[in-house]
Formats: structure tokens, sequence, C-alpha cells
């Protein structure tokens, strides 16, 4: 796969988000029209998304695409600095020019050439509203010859037809749905406005129409052939019937001037649900003869939906409800003792399979490979080695790693960071390369790879590595540590994530603005994941971050806190142990400590930092989690007892009452109780503070 | 959503319940529901007056012991008291109540303000009272009883 055709990809992706933005902003625009209410903003918003296709379809060379997108930017330009104003004629060429550009991308995805259909008269308007120069007959687009017919609506006569007598014939095909009168709509005021526009000939088809007896009064039976002569554009007359749209049978063609009253030539062959039986079943949906909906048709192996999300995250919440339910079923089932029962249990285990496969086919919707986000890092890759006159070399590897979109989202801004320190900090100068042996171009790699159960993201550059004792003494500088600390390799390279630490003696364009690494840091550790580095001296860095696949569920081990059941994240977990009485010691009056392998650990008691217990028990009963945390700090977390360790579906508190200290989230257990998601570094951290659960309480008073 | 059923004229729907021995009274358009009491997960570090979180059909709700937040001392919750789940905005929280009374529709004319107690809590929590011929009904400003965690994890 080259890397061309990969960026061209990440164009059309971003082509899709602009034309997005453009059509909501045309359409705030179109809401704010009447009391001139849309903020400059928009205008601006919609200006650059138009103006960003334009500059992308130009570095690919997609020429009608350019000039397409030129005029439409020339008329927002306008409408932008106020020479033009917006108005409901101008917004409905904007709208339909917008559609238009839809089409021009959609056919510069496919390397096809877009047969001119409304092409140059939309170009037409456009140049229209702003009087240009060019209002000139707009230069078509290259169409090859035998592209058109058959294809859109509109023959390429249209443009001649239009510019030269300024009128055209459609000929419309309609056949209303049962929907259609069901709605309220009335085929005679459709008729009616039609008339209005030009020189309109009716003619009914009847022979749908059963005995007297036999009609029922809901049902459609007539359909029309109009035949019309206006100065109107086709999206005038298709706007005629904008409310029945998809409530009917319907084609607009427009043909060449025939005689009045000639023959009614039929749509062509291939496209003529119109001309069935009015009694067969109206089976193709009503054809929007629109060129745009072809380039979706044609595409085969990669069909998608574009669905909103906040859809995807409710199955995803009913499909959790739906395991928790099966779970409490079990449980019911088995308290009743019927458990014993073959079938049931058989239907019971089916039931858990099914649910596991629901789960797992709703959680992989929401997973996307990281590509894009690869994508987006080789042009960040580009820019810095651009600005840091560093010949720079991306490879990346496991691009098919698929991770939930939320993740990807959120790891936009970390990575970028992470890349840009990479190429600033980690590679050396060419100069410097050659003199070190190394070859000029350094190499930076990106890597994704599934790790039991987690997502592994390296970053990677083959440069002069981490400058210890530059970092030590900066770390001293900043005072971040006591000149005398006495720190190892691993301690050394984490300063790296500690806030206000930069080693760039300079500040540079890219990065070295001293609030690099310990953002990235905290953006992973919000998605639950970790970042840690590896570093060798003339070799290079690495920085790791690992995360979950997903945020709906995580691994919990199910603990038992004085009688409440908590859930400990698995990834904070580095070993569970039951301490020996000799190896707790008490340090001071209230702390106690735990030797692990000849290291100390403080202990904490999680009964007593969530207020479950007044006074501490005795440890030596209880279990003994061992956490880290990214820094390398280790908590021992006391709990009564581990019940059991399974995945969880994760439940957010702030939404119905706020973020409580220590804990993440929440969790429904199998017997529909709610058990809490302990943050174990929080609680960690709050520990030192000794809460009082009713000194919160008093604060609180009204 | 409370002022607006001020402004609003004609007749309001309410929900009364009590609360201790007195009886009190919610705009029926913000109770989602009715239920039961069952057991809390206790959270940690929250005020006194929340007992805890339940699971509503996979929401994970807090529930407020409102005899404990309107300072007519705490309640021991058994089967006989009854959550009442209110919405507000988009937040739901229950309120553990002794039990729910009926619904009453009442002109908006008859709500009277709150007679002016000296005591500032009840001034706040109460929006105004409705005496009927046996009994007083205080209508509750349920904004002001939310916990107020919740507030302040917004507004940072």
């Amino acid at each position: 796969m080259s890397t061309a055709n990969d960026i061209r990809q990440t164009f059309f992706q971003e082509c899709d988000e602009l034309l997005e933005a453009l059509d909501d902003g045309l359409s705030e625009i179109d809401d704010g029209i009447a009391d001139a209410t849309f903020s400059i903003d928009t205008v601006n918003a919609v200006f650059r998304a138009v103006h960003s296709i334009k500059g992308g379809a130009a570095a690919f060379g997609l020429d009608a695409l350019v000039h397409f997108a030129h005029q439409f930017e020339t008329v927002l330009d306008a409408m932008r600095s106020g020479q033009l104003q917006a108005t409901e004629e101008g917004m409905k060429i904007c709208h339909r020019a917008a559609d238009h550009l839809n089409d021009l991308v959609a056919a510069g995805r496919e390397n096809r050439e877009l047969d001119a259909g409304s092409g140059p008269d939309i170009a037409a308007r456009l140049a229209g509203l702003v009087a240009m120069p060019e209002s000139a007959p707009a230069p078509t687009p290259p169409v090859s010859g035998e592209g058109g017919f058959g294809f859109a609506p509109l023959s390429l006569d249209l443009g001649a037809i239009t510019q030269d007598s300024g009128q055209t014939t459609f000929v419309i095909a309609f056949r209303p749905h049962r929907a259609l009168y069901a709605s309220g709509n009335d085929t005679a005021l459709i008729l009616r406005e039609l008339d209005e526009m030009g020189v309109l000939t009716v003619e009914v088809a009847t022979e749908g129409l059963p005995d007297f007896d036999a009609i029922e009064a809901g049902e459609a039976y007539l359909s029309w052939t109009l035949r019309l002569v206006t100065e109107e554009s086709e999206g005038a007359v298709r706007d005629v019937f904008e409310f029945v749209e998809g409530m009917c049978d319907l084609q607009i063609e427009a043909v060449a001037d025939a005689p009045a009253g000639a023959e009614i030539p039929l749509p062509a062959a291939p496209e003529t649900p119109v001309a069935a039986p009015v009694g067969a079943p109206p089976a193709p949906p009503p054809a929007p003869a629109q060129s745009r909906d072809k380039p979706a048709e044609a595409e085969g192996p990669k069909a998608t939906v574009r669905v909103n999300l906040d859809l995807v995250d409710r199955l995803i919440n009913m499909v959790g409800e739906l395991v928790i339910n099966q779970a409490v079923l079990t449980q019911c089932v088995k308290d009743a003792g019927l458990l014993d029962r073959g079938d049931l249990s058989t239907s019971l285990a089916e039931f858990r399979n099914l649910a596991r496969d629901i789960q797992e086919s709703v959680m992989a919707i929401r997973a996307q490979s990281v590509k894009p986000l690869f994508q987006r890092m080789a042009r960040i890759v580009r820019e810095a080695a651009e600005l840091s006159g560093k010949e720079t070399e991306f490879v990346t590897e496991g691009e098919a790693t698929e991770v939930d979109k939320t993740i990807i989202e959120r790891l936009v801004d970390p990575l970028t960071h992470m890349i840009r320190n990479a190429v600033d900090h980690g590679l050396e100068s060419p100069q410097d390369r050659l003199a070190a042996g190394k070859p000029a171009t350094g190499r930076v790699t990106l890597s994704a790879a599934h790790r039991s159960g987690r997502v592994l993201i390296e970053v990677s550059d083959d440069g002069a590595g981490i400058n210890r004792p530059k970092v030590f003494q900066i770390a001293v500088e900043k005072g971040l540590i006591p000149p005398e600390s006495q720190l190892k390799d691993a301690e050394i390279d984490n300063l790296l994530f500690m806030p206000g630490f930069s080693t760039a003696s300079q500040v540079s364009n890219l990065s070295g603005r001293g609030v690099g690494m310990d953002v990235v840091r905290s953006a992973i550790q919000k998605l639950g994941g970790r970042v840690s580095i590896q570093s060798q001296r003339g070799k290079g860095t690495t920085m790791s971050i690992s995360l979950p696949l997903t945020l709906a569920v995580l691994d919990g081990m199910v603990v038992d806190v004085a009688g409440q059941t908590m859930v400990v994240p698995i990834t904070a977990i580095v070993e569970t142990l039951r301490p020996k009485p000799e190896d707790i010691h008490a340090l001071g009056a209230d702390n106690l400590v735990v030797s692990v392998r000849n290291k100390l650990v403080p202990v904490i008691d999680l009964g007593v930092v969530f207020g479950h217990r007044g006074a501490p028990a005795s440890i030596s009963d209880m279990v003994v989690l061992l956490v880290e945390s990214d820094s390398h700090t280790s908590w021992a977390l006391a709990v009564d007892q581990i019940f059991d360790q399974r995945q969880v579906v994760i439940k957010g508190l702030e939404s119905n009452y706020g973020h409580v200290p220590g804990v993440a989230a929440a969790t429904i257990l199998g017997d529909g109780n709610i058990a809490l998601i302990i943050d174990p570094e929080e609680t960690a951290h709050r520990s030192g503070a000794a809460i009082d659960p009713g000194e919160l309480a008093l604060l609180d008073e009204v | 959503m409370t002022t607006a059923t001020h402004v609003q004229p004609g007749v309001r729907e309410l929900v009364t319940f009590r609360v201790g021995d007195q009886d009190f009274c919610i705009d029926i358009m913000m109770v989602r529901e009715i239920r039961g009491w069952s057991p809390a997960t206790i959270l940690p570090h929250a005020p006194k007056y929340v007992l805890g979180v339940i699971n509503l059909r996979g929401s994970v709700v807090p529930i407020v012991d409102l005899s404990a937040r309107l300072g007519l001392g705490p309640s021991v919750p058994d089967d006989r008291h009854v959550i009442v789940i209110a919405v507000i905005g988009t937040q739901a929280t229950g309120f553990l109540v002794s039990a729910v009374a009926d619904i009453i529709a009442v002109d908006a004319s008859e709500v009277q303000p709150t007679p002016d107690v000296t005591s500032e809590a009840t001034r706040n929590f109460i929006e105004g009272v409705i005496v009927t011929r046996e009994r007083m009904l205080r209508v509750l400003d349920i904004q002001t009883v939310l916990p107020k965690v919740a507030e302040t994890a917004e507004a940072s």
C-alpha cells in the first residue's frame, strides 16, 4: 500500500467531515436568514470547509473539483466580506453547489470523471451570484462521451439548453404511494405548483384503477406522466416534490426539446420503476435520480453505514444490561434449584453465549483500525521533520489493529506530541548522526499491537536516547528533585513525565514548551492506560502506551471491603498476596507498611479510606493487592477477601451524582446490585489526607 | 423546571408524600417512578443524607434521605419506605420518603408563599404551601434538596 494512496484516503475522509460541516453551516445560515441571526463565524466556517477541500484537491490533481470549489469559494468569500447578501435564492444555489461538490469528491475518490450533470448550470448560477467575469459558460470538466446519458438524470445538453433558450423540458414520471395521501399531501397541489412554473402537460394513467366496488379509499391507484417546459432548473422542479420524497416513485428527466404534444418518451429503460404496472408491489425504492447516489451504489466491498454514535452507545448500554440481566436470571434459576433440569440449563447456557456474542459484536462496531490515526501522524512527522531540518523516515506497523473509536479520538493529541518529541528531541541532526556512524536519515516507528487484551502503541526513534545526566541536571535546576537524589536510570527517564519539565535548551517551534509529557501521561491515564519509556544511549528511545480495548468494560477484581463489594481494575494490580504477620510493620502512629521482597510498601486499608469501617482491621487477616502507579510508586491495598475476577460494564456516576473521590465509576453485579470501581491511584493519594467522611457533609450544609 | 411551573397558569398536578410526620408534594412531571426501598450501595465521602446508589434498570441513581436532608432526622429505611425517583433536567435522583399519599390537582393560585419562618433551610427547601381542609402540604423545591456534590462536580 503506497503512502500516497493512504494520504489520499485521509484526504477523502477529511472531505467527508468538511462536507458535513459545510452542510451544517449552510443549514445554519438558512435558519437564520430571515432575521439575519446567523453569525459571520458560520459563513467563515463554510468558507474554510470549501477552501480546505480545494486545497487538498489541488494536491491530488483533481482539477474539476478544484475548479468548482474555487467558484464556490468565490461566492462564499463575497458573502463573508459582506459584498453579497445571503438570500434564500442564493442559499439554494449554495446547497446545490454543496451537493455538486459532494459528487465531485465522490467521483474523485473513485478516480473517475464526473459527467457534467448539473455542474455547469450550478457553476453558472454561482457565478451569477457574484456577477464575476467568469459567468461565461463555465469550463465543463472533461467528459467522456458515452459516460453521460444513462448515468445522470441530466443530459449534457442541459447546459446548452439553459443557456440558449432558457427553457428546459422535463419529463416527470410521478407515481404516489399510499403513504403520500396518508400524510395529507395532495397531488393536485403539486401539479398546480408545477403548472405555475411553465407549460405543463399532464397525462394520467388510470389502468391501475380497479372496479369501483373494489376500490379501497386509502389506496393510491393513479400515476402521472408530466411534461413541463420551464425556465426553472431541475432543482427547482425537484423542490416541488420535496415534501413527498420517499412517498412516491419519482423520476425527473430533462429531455432535448421535442415538439410539444409529441409522443411522450418514457424515461430510459434501466431506471423505470415507474413503468411497472401499478398493481405490482412498489418494490424498488423511489429512484432518487441524483448522480451522487450512484457512487454509493458502485462501492461494493467497502459498504458502510454512518450511524450516530449515540445510537451505538445506547446499544452498547442495552447489551450491557442484557449481560447483567442474564447473570441475574442464572442466579435466580440457581436459587430456585432448577439448574438440574437439563433443558433449562442448556437454554441458559445458550442465552449466555448469545449475550456474549452480541456484546462482542456491538463492541466491534465501535472498534476502528488505528490506520487513519497513523496516517495523520505521518503528516505530523513530515511537518516536524521540515521544521527541524531533520531527514526523517516514518515507519508504521500494525495499522490494522482495532481500538475503540473514543480511544482513537483521544489518542490524537498525546500521540501528536510524542511523535513531535521523537523527531524534535529524539533524533539527532543529520551531521551528528553521520558523526555517530548512523545514516543521516532518522527513523521514527509507530506501531500498534494487541497484547493480552490491551492495545500496545509504541513510538520509537533511533536517535541519541535520553541524555540522563542532562535530564537529572535540569530536574535539579527546576527544583523538581533535590540535588543529592540518587536515581536509577528508569527513575530519571520518568522525570520527563513530571509537570514543567523540558529538556530542549531552546524552546523550538515544535515542542519544548514544558507542557509536554506530563500532559501526555495524564491524557493516557484518563483513558485507563499507562505510558512507559525505555531508552538506550546512542540507540534511541521507545515510548510505550498500553491501553484498554474499550472504555465500556474493564477487567476487574471483585473484592470485599468491610462488607461492601467493590471492584479494583486488574490493570492496576501487580500482584496479590496474603502477608505474613512478620512482614507487616507499623510506621508512625497509624501507618503500616508491608515488606514485599525487601521493598517496603505503604498499606492502605480500603475499608477505612472509604469509611466502611472506623478502625483498621488486622492486616494479617486480609488480602493485599499490590498496585503500582505509572510513576512506579507502589501501594498495598488491603481488602477483606477476593470474590472473583471478571469483566464488568462501566457505568458513570457523574451523570446522576458527581465525582466520588477514589472512585472511578460504578458497575452492576450479577445480583443487580451496584459495586463501585476503585481508582487506585486517587485512593492512595487521598488516603494520605485522612479524609473524615463527616467533614464533607459539614461543608455541604445549606 | 420549577420556575416554568410557577408561571404556568391553571392547574398543577402534584404527588404528595409523607416525610416523618409532615406532608410534602412535588410536581408530577418530575416524578419518573415510585418504587419500594431496596438496600443501596454506600457511596464513600458522601454527605450523610445520601444513602447510596441503586441500580435503576441500568442507571446508577443516588438516593437521598429526604428526612435527613430536610433536617427532620435520619430515617431508618425499611420495607415500608418508598423511593420517589425524580428527574431534574437529565439528572435522576431517588428520594426516600415514608409513604406516598396521592396525586392532587390544585390551581396554581392555591399555592401560598412560604410563611416567613426563621429557619433559612426551611425557607430554601419549601417553595410554597397549600392548605387544604385537613392538612398543610409543603411544595418542595426539588432543585435545592439535590445533593450538593453533583453541582460542585459540574462546576469544576
